[in-house]
């Protein structure tokens, strides 16, 4: 390694301590929370759209992000590493068999969808039956104590509302 | 004045900023630089530091320069160059300089021999825009035209644009910033381009143009070894640690106090408690009943 790289390696290194991104590339879909600087204010505005390239490699590497906004096809280029992005959400897998999708360019409405991937790498379907069954499991257990819960909750309304009636009495006897 | 640094160019990259632009940077490594020799006003009419950078075979060198890196007791080098200085500024023979001599910031003018391009056309070499391609122009595509009047002058005036060697002379290029160092591997980080190929020999020097960077070290920035740079942590550590017992020895007296009144408080409360979950199994009613009439009252 010479020295550039030496350099960009530990620059990498930092990085990555404070910075998790997800593995994606061309064909999903991912939400990128952009950090906006207004006058001094600074809030995070979602991008959402389709990766259709990842190039460059370790500190230098960017990613372009294409969406259809108000009809007009946009694409931005992130550098992955800048702390100009707050966090990147990977949203949907697509199954393509191109690392670049700059043929999405030229199609529009339905002939530029891209179906959703959901065998190969990245996808341990062993991983993910597990935890949707925990999961749901926690659901159930959360449903019994909700079940419960308005048990108790059901007669305090129930007095609470003679209550209310006791009330609305007592004006017109007056 | 202060000297400047013989340095080696890497290359270029990026770095990001604290608002995550990223910023084009050329790095600069600073390796083994060390001060060879001085001129002295008395003994050589100006003033200067001589810097040596590199590391060079002994038989690579020659008998003359051997003795002159015994005499100043250093390991030969493989770039020697001066360093015009300031009186107070003049620096000890065997002194070590490291990229701590400049800092985030400043700005610096870095003097390098550009990279050659040869015997270069008018077209590549000042811009010109050279002839058409048609309209009966003939085997003259890419000359540079008229050079100058008719028989008034009967010359070409000196310095008139044309072919000739390019690049391969002495550059500098002016007020450039410094993007940060790195002392792990001796880096100066540099905004923007300099002039020379990948590891060629550059020399930076405070910038002309510019005030001089309050924080610049003076008479120089000695070599900070990885010893010192542990012994600095090291002390900054244990002065961190003792900021943070003395914090966490006030937290946890404050915690005290909290927990005291917390647990005060919890007393009360379960008194009261009692009290009350004495009163309503006396009427035979939830206990959720009266606060729930209170709410509705509200």
């Amino acid at each position: 390694m010479n020295t550039v790289q030496k350099f960009e390696a530990k620059q990498l290194e930092k990085l990555q301590e404070t910075k998790q991104v997800p593995s994606f590339g061309a064909g999903d879909t991912v939400k990128v929370n952009v950090r906006v600087k207004e006058g001094t204010r600074e809030r995070i505005q979602a991008y959402e759209g389709v990766c259709i390239s990842r190039e460059g490699g370790g500190i230098n590497e960017n990613f372009t992000v294409r969406k259809i906004s108000a009809g007009e096809g946009v694409e931005r280029v992130f550098p992955l590493w800048s702390s100009r992005i707050d966090s990147i959400e990977l949203v949907r897998r697509g199954s393509v068999r191109r690392a670049k999708l700059y043929y999405l360019r030229d199609l529009r409405g339905k002939k530029a969808r891209i179906s959703e991937r959901t065998t190969g790498h990245d996808i341990e379907a062993r991983e993910a039956k597990p935890k949707k069954e925990s999961k749901k499991a926690k659901a159930k257990s959360a449903d019994k104590k909700a079940d419960d819960a308005p048990k108790a909750d059901k007669p305090a309304k129930k007095t609470a509302a003679k209550k209310t009636a006791a009330k609305k009495d007592k004006p017109d006897k007056k | 004045m202060r000297t400047g640094l013989i340095a080696r160019k890497e290359g270029m990259t990026r770095v990001f900023d604290e608002d995550g632009r990223h910023v084009p940077v050329t790095v600069l490594k600073i390796d083994e630089c060390q001060v060879v020799s001085v001129r002295s006003e008395e003994k050589d009419g100006y003033v200067a530091v001589q810097l040596g950078a590199g590391k060079a075979k002994t038989n690579r060198t020659s008998k003359a320069n051997r003795g002159h890196f015994a005499k100043a007791k250093v390991e030969p080098k493989k770039k020697l160059a001066e360093f015009r200085v300031s009186n107070e500024n003049i620096l000890e023979v065997g002194a070590e300089l490291g990229p701590n001599h400049f800092v985030k910031g400043q700005y610096v003018d870095v003097t390098a021999t550009s990279i050659g391009k040869g015997f270069a056309g008018a077209m590549k070499r000042h811009n010109f825009g050279g002839m058409r391609a048609t309209h009966g122009v003939s085997i003259s595509h890419r000359a540079h035209g008229s050079t100058g009047q008719c028989q008034d002058p009967g010359r070409v005036f000196k310095g008139k644009k044309m072919a000739g060697q390019m690049g391969n002379e002495r550059v500098t290029t002016q007020s450039l910033e410094v993007v940060g160092i790195d002392l792990e591997y001796n880096l100066v980080l540099i905004k923007g381009a300099v002039p020379g190929p990948d590891s060629g020999w550059v020399y930076i020097n405070d910038a002309v143009k510019k005030a001089r960077h309050e924080e610049a070290p003076l008479p120089a920035g000695l070599k900070i070894t990885e010893e010192d740079l542990a012994k600095a942590r090291a002390e900054r550590d244990a002065a961190d640690a003792a900021a943070l017992a003395e914090k966490e020895a006030g937290e946890k007296a404050a915690a005290e106090e909290a927990e005291a009144a917390l647990a005060k408080k919890a007393e009360e409360a379960k008194e009261a408690a009692a009290a009350e979950a004495e009163k309503p199994k006396a009427e035979e009613k939830p206990a959720e009943e009266p606060k729930a009439e209170d709410e509705k009252k509200d």
